[in-house]
């Protein structure tokens, strides 16, 4: 039985240096003004959630999809973690991160979500997650999570100084640079030593 | 029929208004400052997707310096912000603008893919009141509005009731108010949204597959003013009822 929130399940943009670095020339500049202080989040809401192994339908006017693997945690009581699951969090492929992405993001099966919830006892230390994406088996990148510009402690932290995070929540550290891109027919397939594998196949929308 | 979900006597009930009062599931006719109002939604399987609107009325586009927008400025937000009529939303001691906005909320009836706006209205169970309080200290531009202005822990009152969409003849024709302690500070009409409820629906619809009990918080008119601890902020819409929320 594949996991399934029972929450909210949060996305956390510009987590990742390099990400950072990317934009770092941009950040002054209009519409920004200025880089961003708090954790920037957004919501990944239940009509996109995909369970492994399912198809993602991709709408005729969309040629590509970014592919954005992530690990995930999974809110326990009182703000402790409870453990950790492999997500991919497809986008339309947008340039400006100004307005919430709601319209790229959220289209229906846009995140697929890994089998197993590997339980924070056995998980170790965050910052030794990494993990791999293969498009139709062929490497495409490598995510090695001690590059966050927040670690899971100060994330939580940050992002509790203004909500509270629920039992069952999900949040996610953050999607790296150098995002593959993936078409319709591709198999996306994201490994993590102890999560197994997260695999799904995009497929054209039904008309 | 005016649906509420209240705690009574330290049980949740669905109730229904009667007279002023308050109809319980298990038969008792209680007063309604005699529960704890919760947001009047029947709990949903899977988390509910609660879609907001920015900008939606171009004369508080045109108040916050805005053109008005060409498509939908929409952002997502969380079930823990949501919370019932008469409770109080937190200022933080630091901040120097929190405003309220009274919003015709959107209750979704049945599942909805691709449809169309002239079917829209057949996909809509009710309508409720919500205040989508901002702080515009903490406004960023990062996907603006970010979450922590509009994700904050209670700070979504929502209700009194859940009404019937049966009941609400037109509801793109809608008186809607706020007062501050009595006064009144906002005041505009339904009628004016750039983006209305049946274009709203086609549109989310069209890439996103709507549930039951799914929320379409649609906007704000002109007249956000800041509230202060104390301060008693009352959201109505005409046939809605009047959300009342406190600053603590």
């Amino acid at each position: 039985m594949s996991f399934m929130p029972s929450g909210t399940v949060y996305g956390t943009l510009l987590n990742f240096r390099a990400e950072v670095e990317a934009l770092a020339p941009q950040m002054k500049q209009p519409p920004y003004k200025a880089p961003p202080q708090a954790p920037v989040l957004y919501v990944k809401p239940a009509n996109t959630w995909s369970a492994s192994g399912a198809s993602i339908p991709v709408p005729a006017r969309v040629p590509e999809v970014e592919v954005g693997a992530s690990i995930a945690m999974v809110m326990g009581e009182a703000g402790a973690v409870a453990g950790y699951v492999l997500v991919n969090d497809l986008s339309i492929p947008h340039a400006s991160f100004f307005r919430p992405p709601v319209k790229f993001k959220c289209l229906d099966g846009f995140l697929g979500l890994g089998e197993r919830l590997v339980p924070a006892s056995e998980a170790g230390n965050p910052s030794g997650f990494s993990l791999q994406v293969r498009i139709n088996g062929e490497l495409k990148q490598t995510v090695d999570f001690s590059h966050l510009v927040r670690d899971t402690a100060r994330l939580l932290a940050d992002v509790g100084a203004f909500m509270t995070l629920r039992p069952d929540d999900v949040l996610m550290l953050g999607c790296d640079a150098g995002r593959p891109l993936a078409k319709v027919g591709d198999r996306m397939d994201i490994t993590a030593p102890g999560f197994g594998v997260l695999s799904n196949t995009l497929v054209a929308e039904a008309s | 029929m005016k649906h509420a979900r209240v705690v009574y006597e330290g049980k949740a009930h669905h109730a229904v208004e009667r007279d002023g009062r308050l109809l319980l599931d298990n038969g008792r006719l209680v007063s309604e400052d005699a529960v704890t109002w919760l947001p009047p939604l029947p709990p949903t399987p899977r988390p509910r997707t609660i879609l907001a609107l920015g900008l939606n009325y171009a004369d508080h586009a045109k108040e916050l310096e805005f053109k008005a927008p060409e498509e939908p400025l929409v952002f997502i937000k969380g079930e823990g912000t949501l919370t019932g009529h008469r409770q109080q939303t937190r200022r933080p001691a630091d901040v120097q603008f929190m405003h309220y906005e009274c919003e015709l909320t959107v209750v979704v009836g049945k599942t909805a893919k691709k449809v169309k706006r002239d079917d829209a209205y057949d996909f809509i169970a009710g309508y409720t009141i919500a205040n989508d309080y901002a702080i515009r200290d903490y406004l960023e531009n990062w996907y603006r509005p970010n979450l922590r202005v509009k994700n904050r822990d209670g700070c979504t009152p929502l209700g009194p009731w859940l009404v019937d969409a049966a009941n609400v003849a037109n509801p793109m024709a809608l008186a809607l108010q706020t007062t501050v302690n009595g006064q009144l500070t906002q005041s505009g009409n339904t009628r004016d949204m750039i983006f209305n409820v049946p274009f709203l629906i086609e549109y989310f619809s069209s890439f996103m597959t709507l549930q039951p009990g799914d929320l379409i918080l649609t906007g704000t008119p002109d007249g956000v003013v800041d509230c202060r601890p104390g301060d008693v902020v009352v959201t109505s819409i005409e046939g809605l009822g009047e959300l009342i929320n406190t600053i603590e």
